[in-house]
């Protein structure tokens, strides 16, 4: 496969998962989420925006089944369905932070999903090697954690989340702490990657510029209580490069995007 | 000054010129052996009495190492008890500090009536080298970065693989803190236990040979036993930090840049 910022994009328009009248209240009385209604559809770059404390990480913890909803429900499609009826949803999570275990090295990061699934060094090595490869590290296959930079931490975490092959990526402001220079570079990396496994993305952010160079559709956030106010959606057969980013387009959409988040966190 | 070789000469130099002002303050003073022996008539009687004062040493260094070794069994094992079942960790974990808070050598003399000497020695230095090893590694399995262990429960990792990958190998820093520290407690501990012993007459270890010496008012021995004494502690110490430099050198803040 050859990286091509022009190449089709894998969306369709198939459901993929819909979130019904979810809440999410906390032990200590705080209603991070109160009704909350959206899709995600299959092979979609879709990014939840808003403020924080607005719920959208909450949101895509209860996605990953890490918690469970106080009310509502959450319907899967398709293959995914079926993959969670026998019990082995797909699903890649990367957080804020890179997360990775300091006293593993590169390979042992990225091998630790295979691992835990009963996959041998020698049987995951393949997989391993693809998914350096795909983050553009492999080079550095026996390097520990300490010896790289924030931006290609990341980029282990990106490829231990991608290594089982998900179809289903998600991410939870993982460029947030990263100096601009590298978030582009990460951005690019990250839709191309996209482009190539034609995985699904929920990607949190609060960053109105990061969202639309990125996304297919974004899903403004309000907070207190936590719930969508605003749908955008962008070609997602528009090339993303450099052009596109100083282009009077990006300019717009994210005006809109802006007035959009606005109108969210206005109190009334 | 890291790299540098100030960084050995500077120590050695400082404790040269303690070692020559000692010799200086005996020999111009004229003080007698049994005030205050010269540092040359202690290396003297070190050679002289070696056959009696090294086999004390490695009496005492047996009972370290195995009270100590005894104290990673009992502290690990039940650091291990306490994270998977905090009931167990509320009901036990005071008893420990009460071992611990309690002073060894008033306990001593207690343990001499019930038990046999080496017995007694051995649980001295046991009981205090013990807790800093329960209670390091309980506070290791405990700091487990929350998203590791979310990643965790996100691919399905059993109770076991998150014990064997993430949380011991997560609490190994703190573990080998405790480790250090249960080291020069435990020689310690045996050292109360030889003395409490020895005042009663009996044990074999480097803390009854200062006893015997101090009664005999053998001055000489006395400071050759008790230099045999601190250089026992420093091998100890060196030799685990030695240990907790192989297991961190890779990944640790603490052990990047050699040993400590």
């Amino acid at each position: 496969m050859t990286a091509d910022v022009n190449a089709p994009a894998p969306q369709t328009d198939a459901p993929l998962l819909a979130l019904r009248g979810v809440g999410k209240r906390f032990a200590n009385a705080v209603t991070a989420l109160d009704g909350l209604d959206m899709e995600v559809r299959q092979g979609e770059f879709l990014s939840l925006l808003g403020p924080s404390g607005c719920g959208k990480s909450t949101a895509l913890r209860l996605i990953a089944g890490l918690s469970e909803p106080s009310e509502g429900r959450l319907d899967w499609h398709g293959e995914e369905q079926a993959r969670r009826a026998a019990g082995q949803p797909s699903i890649g999570f990367v957080f804020q932070e890179p997360t990775l275990m300091p006293w593993a090295s590169v390979f042992g990061n990225v091998h630790l999903p295979l691992k835990l699934a009963g996959i041998g060094r020698r049987e995951a090595e393949p997989a391993i090697a693809e998914a350096l490869e795909l983050v553009g590290l492999s080079g550095f296959r026996d390097a520990y954690p300490r010896e790289l930079s924030g931006g290609m931490k990341m980029r282990v975490s990106i490829a231990r989340a991608l290594v089982t092959k998900p179809r289903l990526l998600l991410m939870d402001e993982p460029f947030a702490a990263l100096d601009e220079i590298t978030r582009f570079k990460l951005n690019n990396d990250l839709l191309d990657v996209w482009r190539r496994l034609g995985c699904t993305i929920v990607f949190v952010t609060h960053s109105v510029f990061e969202s639309v160079y990125l996304s297919s559709r974004i899903l403004v956030f309000r907070a207190r209580p936590g719930r969508v106010v605003a749908e955008l959606a962008i070609d997602p057969n528009q090339p993303r490069d450099e052009a596109f980013r100083t282009s009077p387009e990006y300019a717009g959409l994210c005006r809109e995007t802006s007035q959009a988040l606005a109108r969210a966190m206005d109190p009334r | 000054m890291e790299r540098s070789p100030f960084r050995w000469l500077l120590p050695i130099g400082v404790l040269a010129l303690l070692v020559a002002a000692w010799h200086f303050i005996v020999t111009l003073n004229n003080l007698p052996p049994y005030v205050l022996p010269a540092p040359g008539a202690v290396l003297e009687t070190l050679i002289r009495d070696r056959a009696v004062l090294f086999g004390s040493m490695l009496v005492t260094l047996e009972t370290t190492a195995l009270a100590l070794l005894l104290a990673v069994a009992g502290g690990v094992g039940l650091a291990l008890i306490f994270a998977s079942a905090r009931i167990v960790e509320f009901s036990l974990f005071p008893i420990a500090v009460i071992l611990q808070v309690t002073p060894v050598i008033a306990v001593a003399p207690l343990m001499l009536i019930y038990m046999s000497t080496d017995s007694a020695v051995l649980l001295c230095a046991w009981i205090v080298a013990f807790f800093p090893v329960l209670s390091n590694t309980t506070l290791g399995l405990n700091s487990v970065d929350p998203n590791l262990r979310d990643l965790f429960r996100l691919a399905g990792a059993s109770r076991w693989q998150t014990l064997a990958l993430l949380r011991l190998p997560t609490a190994l820093p703190y573990f080998l803190g405790g480790l250090r520290i249960a080291g020069g407690l435990a020689l310690i501990g045996a050292v109360v236990g030889e003395i409490a012993a020895g005042s009663a007459g009996q044990g074999s270890g480097l803390a009854f040979r200062i006893v015997e010496s101090a009664y005999r008012l053998n001055i000489p021995r006395l400071f050759a036993a008790l230099l045999l004494i601190s250089l026992a502690g420093i091998l100890i110490y060196a030799v685990l930090s030695l240990l907790s430099w192989l297991a961190l050198r890779r990944w640790h803040e603490s052990e990047i840049g050699g040993p400590a």
